[in-house]
């Protein structure tokens, strides 16, 4: 493939719009394949993919290990209540001894920030971040673009608003990242105290005004609150969020008509998004998790192929 | 055992002295300090030692009023011996102890511990700084009177802010009965919160917890002003944010008797250096922005900032580059690195080679009220002999006798290098590359 691409996928920022580009056309052949009667390719034979998860996750590691399962790869999910890492041996150590076993790919999330960039400079294996802290969450925002550029072909100019805690979201982040290099005009929406001004010097507008973020809309991104942040002071209470950043039928009328509505899941319906608008035809959440596979595929599948670098 | 040093370019603040002199070293004392002649070295016999220093500058031993030995209970970090012996590599002969040891130094028996253990060594003199409180864990006050008469020089919970004010009011109040410096860890917890790195655009894409500065700044705030009802002398610590040059310099001009320090990594690095989670330049306070690095060097300039201090602060090789960032301990190996990044201000002409000089000698002196960072003539023979233009790359691996070998100006070249170190009747010479 003539991208040269890196072996890992750490986040967004470190990639080109080119490379995004990459994997999403590649993204649209695997869909394919998975539309087919028997789902699977011998790409990656012989292969072992460890998923090592520890934080607690089932969507984004089922996803993977399914992805990695299609490319018929030997799958390891090595999850944080079954792990030694309870019994005291280091991170690094652990992955170390992933490595040994034979791992080709190690799919990492964890709850600090930059552990998959830690990793990346002792490992040999192809690292991918499955969501480090509130950094990036790679694979989430290409699924994300990959269901925009199906639902909406392209990305020039669109208006896309993201909503919710955006400091602490690493789905949002990578979003800004991928949008933004795709040439999307980007909206923050949320309580002043989750959204940090400095978002704006990237390029990006801020506002706490609902109705302001979602005018004109084409794509309208909700994210996961999480609930936790009430007691340290950065919103009062879920009812007072709900009335002025929940996603209401109401609210959707200042987006345009045929605009999408995403949410990386799990939901808080009636919190961030009112069920009416969840399970309404605006909305392409489960597209997402069915494109989340394709994506997945993609990335194993280019960054299997970048060994000599 | 006489050592002649001659033909170097002395500077020495404490005697306004910067040009041409000869010094003459008997027995560890500076016997003779001559000025304009020179003086001759017939009359040393074949034990004595004459040093040519031609091209070189020769300073009094410079003092740090900031490091962390580790020892007690962290020997796998540095140890009294390491740690003092880098002291020596650097170009310092006296370094302040800080008390966030296992156990702390808040007892005279720790500090008589430190005391007997760098005596025995022999390399460098070891001064303890004792806690302010019991444990550092800002609740009782530690025993100064006590401590101060085992040979602490100061009292710090450096590593920690004394968060409750009443407490820290109580603390300059009974210094002031003994004439003791505070040291204040200018940091209020509530504010930086848990924060890892400068509070920032770069701290929200990194997606790391960002200390803002005005935790530094409301901290430094409220202590000056503990200081002025209470009269206790305070000195802020590792100043690092432009509104605290600000909160210092105003506290000056209406006369209070405050000082400050900053520490090489605060003037020579932004915040860019922790970019890719470089662990080696998580440091607390966090490195910080272009305008802050400016506003330091300015309070340098006009004398808000009177002291260079190291925060020297070593970890194991281990806990910095295994660990996730916000899982590795903050802290810089600073001893071996102060003197030439210091030097670079010069260049800069940010200050005189006097000034830089006394910053790093003369003023933290005069703020621990000790002796020592002089040339003058029965003095204890302390000096280094600098050869400014020496370029050097840093290979902290290769080359730091500390034991920790964190630092983030690891591979950078650097101008400026120690030649040797006097201590009293040790002639340490350095090899550099």
């Amino acid at each position: 493939m003539a991208s040269a691409g890196g072996r890992h996928l750490l986040g967004i920022k470190e990639l080109s719009a080119q490379e995004i580009m990459l994997y999403l056309n590649s993204a649209g052949s695997f869909k394919d394949i998975l539309k087919r009667d028997i789902k699977k390719v011998p790409a990656l034979r012989g292969r072992t993919v460890v998923n090592l998860f520890l934080e607690p996750s089932t969507r984004t590691r089922t996803s993977f290990e399914l992805a990695a399962k299609r490319l018929s790869t030997d799958v390891i999910n090595f999850s944080a209540p079954s792990s030694s890492i309870l019994k005291g041996e280091s991170l690094l150590d652990t992955a170390l001894t992933v490595e040994a076993l034979g791992a080709d790919i190690i799919i990492i999330r964890h709850s600090s920030s930059g552990t998959p960039h830690m990793l990346s400079r002792h490992l040999k294996a192809h690292l991918i971040n499955a969501g480090d802290g509130t950094n990036e969450h790679p694979t989430q925002a290409l699924l994300d673009a990959f269901t925009i550029k199906e639902k909406k072909g392209g990305f020039e100019g669109l208006k896309v608003a993201i909503v919710g805690d955006i400091i602490h979201s690493r789905v949002a982040k990578s979003n800004v990242y991928c949008l933004k290099k795709l040439g999307a005009d980007i909206r923050l929406v949320g309580p002043a105290t989750l959204l940090p001004e400095e978002f704006s010097e990237l390029g990006v507008n801020t506002t706490s005004s609902m109705d302001e973020g979602l005018d004109g809309a084409d794509v309208i991104m909700m994210l996961r609150l999480q609930l936790e942040r009430q007691g340290k002071g950065f919103f009062p209470t879920t009812a007072e969020y709900f009335s002025q950043w929940g996603l209401s039928r109401k609210r959707l009328e200042a987006a345009k008509r045929d605009a999408i509505v995403m949410h990386p899941g799990p939901m808080n319906r009636g919190i961030e998004i009112a069920s009416t608008v969840a399970d309404g035809e605006n909305s392409v959440i489960l597209e997402q998790v069915t494109n989340g596979l394709a994506v997945r595929m993609a990335v194993m599948y280019h960054l299997d192929e970048r060994k000599d670098q | 055992m006489r050592i002649l040093i001659t033909g170097g370019r002395v500077i020495d603040p404490s005697q306004e002295f910067a040009g041409r002199a000869d010094i003459l070293m008997e027995d560890g004392l500076i016997k003779t300090f001559a000025r304009d002649k020179k003086l001759k070295g017939e009359d040393l016999s074949g034990q004595d030692r004459i040093i040519d220093a031609g091209g070189m500058w020769v300073i009094p031993g410079l003092i740090d009023m900031h490091t962390h030995l580790r020892e007690p209970g962290y020997e796998n970090k540095e140890t009294i011996r390491t740690g003092s012996l880098a002291a020596l590599h650097g170009g310092f002969t006296t370094v302040c102890a800080m008390p966030n040891t296992n156990p702390v130094n808040d007892n005279p028996g720790v500090t008589e511990f430190i005391l007997k253990k760098a005596r025995a060594e022999g390399n460098a003199r070891v001064l303890p700084i004792g806690a302010v409180t019991k444990g550092q864990t800002g609740e009782e006050l530690a025993p100064f009177y006590m401590m101060r008469e085992a040979g602490c020089v100061a009292f710090s919970d450096d590593g920690r802010p004394v968060a409750n004010p009443i407490i820290m009011r109580r603390a300059l109040e009974y210094a002031r009965g003994l004439d003791a410096l505070i040291i204040s860890h200018a940091e209020d917890p509530l504010l930086s919160d848990g924060g890892v790195m400068n509070e920032g655009l770069l701290s929200v894409t990194m997606g790391l917890k960002g200390s803002p500065s005005i935790a530094e700044e409301v901290m430094i705030y409220r202590d000056i002003a503990l200081s002025e009802l209470t009269g206790g002398r305070v000195h802020i610590a590792h100043v690092s944010t432009m509104g605290g040059v600000r909160v210092i310099r105003q506290a000056k001009e209406r006369g209070v008797n405050v000082t400050a320090e900053t520490c090489p990594h605060y003037f020579s690095l932004t915040e860019e250096a922790v970019s890719g989670f470089n662990t080696h330049a998580r440091v607390n306070p966090p490195l910080r922005t272009h305008k802050d690095v400016e506003a330091i060097k300015e309070g340098l300039k006009d004398g808000t900032i009177d002291i260079i201090a190291t925060d020297h602060a070593p970890h194991s090789r281990a806990e910095k580059i295994s660990r996730q960032f916000d899982d590795a301990p903050p802290g810089i190996s600073g001893l071996e690195t102060a003197l030439p990044l210091s030097l670079a201000l010069v260049e800069l002409g940010v200050l005189s080679e006097m000034e830089l000089i006394r910053k790093l000698t003369q003023n933290p002196a005069k703020a621990l009220r000790i002796d020592g960072g002089t040339l003058r003539e029965g003095m204890s023979a302390e000096l280094a002999i600098v050869d400014p233009q020496r370029r050097c790359v840093v290979e902290a691996g290769e080359n730091f006798i500390s034991l920790g070998k964190n630092t983030p100006f690891d591979g950078m070249e650097l101008k400026g290098a120690v030649i040797k170190t006097i201590f009293r009747e040790k002639v340490m010479e350095w090899q550099r590359a």
